[in-house]
């Protein structure tokens, strides 16, 4: 599905990322996990096109996207969440939704300015689907509230829904439970879930290990901007390596 | 939506029938002009208000449609309905290919290429006398023809600049609440997000530069055959000043909210004009006060004042 080669990122003279590879296999909940500063997130901003990396490859079911704008990766079908919900905030729930449908829509400029037949039936389809995911992540009631004074856990949510409007194949969580209590984490464990059940492949960083262990399918360690090790859930937890890694050496 | 279109008729016919309310030539003569700064406030609220973009050199297109359609129709006798789409076509077109590397700037940056690019405009408009007439301006331009009519009066004007200020008012408002509308929205709020979503900012952000230079290159189009007379004066830098302050005293992201800050600013020195020397002093005063106390902008505070007065009246009701 998702394949990184040899990924190096060097901001300066610090060295960030020092040839990552793996490879993500279709349907899984990957989760990408590491101490902080072992470069996740540097990771996920090349994977998305947002940072243009200093060598290595990304393919895209069998397509190299490396170097490839966000927009393009969108239309490829490749969408991610932010750490930091990044919501229109003078927007409403639905609105934000409805953006989301943008690479599902198609009428020009004009056409919209002079609201032409198929632009008008291109709306109310639109309006549709986005209710649809507002539905799926469950905030339809919030759907006409302005996104910029939801509270952080719903904001979640609706950063979920409007990625999910783009249909991806597959979705990019940064660290999805951050700022969430335990409750909306286990509502977020199960939504997940569900995501993958839609036949979605999930890749997300994550500091919460009990959420990264019950949910993943296969596990990548960073630890320092390398590759530390790879596998399930139950091979990382045994893993000397990483124990290592997030305890500290002996000596 | 269909509030939209109820609001929108409601807003026309009032329009519509203010000559019957209204007589008086010179107050026609300013409000041909409040239709027209309309059309350049909404214009640049697309592009501001809508899409987060800074102009401070609209003026520069606005004189340019003025001056292409002035310069078509005298030294080359075109007939002013075929000068106006290709003035505009230019302006669209030369806004197009300066968009591109213009646009990647943001915030200050914009703010400075801009105007820049609007000062630029300016000193052409002055130096190159033997096309625009330089500092002395460019007379004898056609009035409008529609059939049997000329457009050389300030009552037949009104209803020629109110007609296609109209259209330019629905025309924006569709797009506003269009899917292209919440992706320039989107961008304005959060350009990454919107990347991510599918939104190809860098062209979206372009396009609307275009589109907001071609309409404020229509304006400029009627702006000339109305007027008949234009000079560089009209499209300094101080008139793109002008335009901001339109356009954020209205309302940042209404197009109703334009056409208030456009009323506002175009009548308000007109009503000051008994006061003498003190009119910019009041002007200034009142600008500010209405920054301070309307940070949303007339569409915005208007609204709020109202229900103020309300609240406060019925709690004077109930003590």
């Amino acid at each position: 599905m998702l394949e990184v080669s040899g990924i190096t990122q060097i901001f300066g003279g610090v060295t960030a990322l020092d040839s990552v590879s793996f490879s993500i296999t279709r349907g899984d909940i990957t989760g990408v996990i590491g101490p902080n500063g072992a470069g996740k997130t540097t990771l996920f901003n090349i994977i998305s096109g947002i940072y243009r990396q200093t060598a290595g490859t990304v393919t895209l079911e069998g397509k190299d996207v490396t170097g490839l704008s966000p927009d393009r990766l969108a239309r490829l079908s490749m969408v991610r969440t932010f750490q930091n919900i990044e919501l229109f905030g003078s927007m409403t729930l639905l609105e934000n939704v409805m953006v989301g449908m943008h690479t599902k829509s198609s009428s020009g400029l004009l056409a919209c300015a002079l609201k032409m037949p198929w632009s008008i039936a291109e709306e109310r389809r639109i309006r549709a689907g986005a209710m649809k995911w507002l539905e799926f992540t469950g905030i339809t009631d919030l759907a006409d509230h302005t996104a910029g004074s939801l509270p952080f856990g719903k904001g979640r949510l609706l950063e979920i829904a409007r990625a999910l409007a783009v249909e991806p194949r597959i979705i990019l969580m940064d660290e999805p439970a951050a700022g969430l209590n335990s409750q909306e984490t286990l509502a977020l464990a199960e939504l997940i879930k569900r995501i993958r059940d839609l036949g979605i492949t999930v890749v997300l960083v994550e500091h919460d290990m009990e959420l990264v262990m019950d949910i993943c399918d296969r596990i990548v360690v960073l630890n320092l901007g390398r590759k530390l090790a790879e596998g399930t859930p139950r091979e990382i937890q045994e893993s000397p390596e990483v124990i290592a890694a997030y305890l500290g050496d002996d000596d | 939506m269909t509030r939209d279109l109820l609001l929108f008729a409601c807003f026309s016919l009032l329009i519509m029938l203010a000559p019957q309310l209204f007589t008086g030539g010179y107050l026609m003569n300013v409000l041909v002009f409040v239709g027209i700064n309309t059309m350049l406030a909404i214009a640049l609220n697309l592009l501001l208000g809508y899409a987060g973009q800074i102009s401070l050199g609209h003026a520069g297109f606005f004189g340019l449609g003025a001056y292409l359609s002035g310069i078509l129709t005298t030294t080359f006798s075109l007939n002013p309905w075929g000068a106006m789409p290709i003035a505009a076509l230019v302006v669209g077109c030369l806004a197009y290919l300066i968009g591109f590397p213009i646009l990647k700037l943001k915030g200050h940056y914009l703010a400075m290429a801009t105007l820049g690019l609007g000062v630029i405009i300016y000193i052409v408009f002055n130096e190159t006398v033997n096309l625009t007439g330089g500092p002395s301006g460019l007379s004898g331009i056609p009035n409008l023809r529609l059939g049997g009519i000329v457009f050389d009066s300030d009552v037949k004007n009104y209803y020629l600049i109110w007609v296609v200020t109209l259209m330019v008012m629905l025309f924006s408002i569709n797009l506003a609440n269009s899917r292209i509308g919440r992706a320039l929205r989107a961008v304005h709020d959060s350009d990454v997000a919107a990347q991510v979503l599918g939104v190809n900012s860098r062209l979206l952000k372009v396009q609307i530069f275009a589109l907001s230079a071609i309409i404020s290159s229509l304006a400029g189009s009627f702006y000339a055959h109305t007027m008949t007379f234009i000079s560089p004066a009209s499209f300094g830098f101080n008139f793109s000043i002008e335009l901001l302050t339109m356009v954020v005293i209205g309302g940042l992201g209404s197009i109703y909210g334009s056409f208030l800050g456009a009323a506002l600013l175009t009548l308000l020195p007109e009503i000051l004009r008994g006061a003498n020397d003190y009119d910019i002093i009041i002007y200034g005063a009142l600008l500010v006060l209405m920054v301070m106390f309307m940070p949303g902008g007339l569409v915005r505070g208007i609204p709020a004042l109202y229900r103020k007065i309300v609240t406060r009246r019925g709690e004077a009701g109930h003590a």
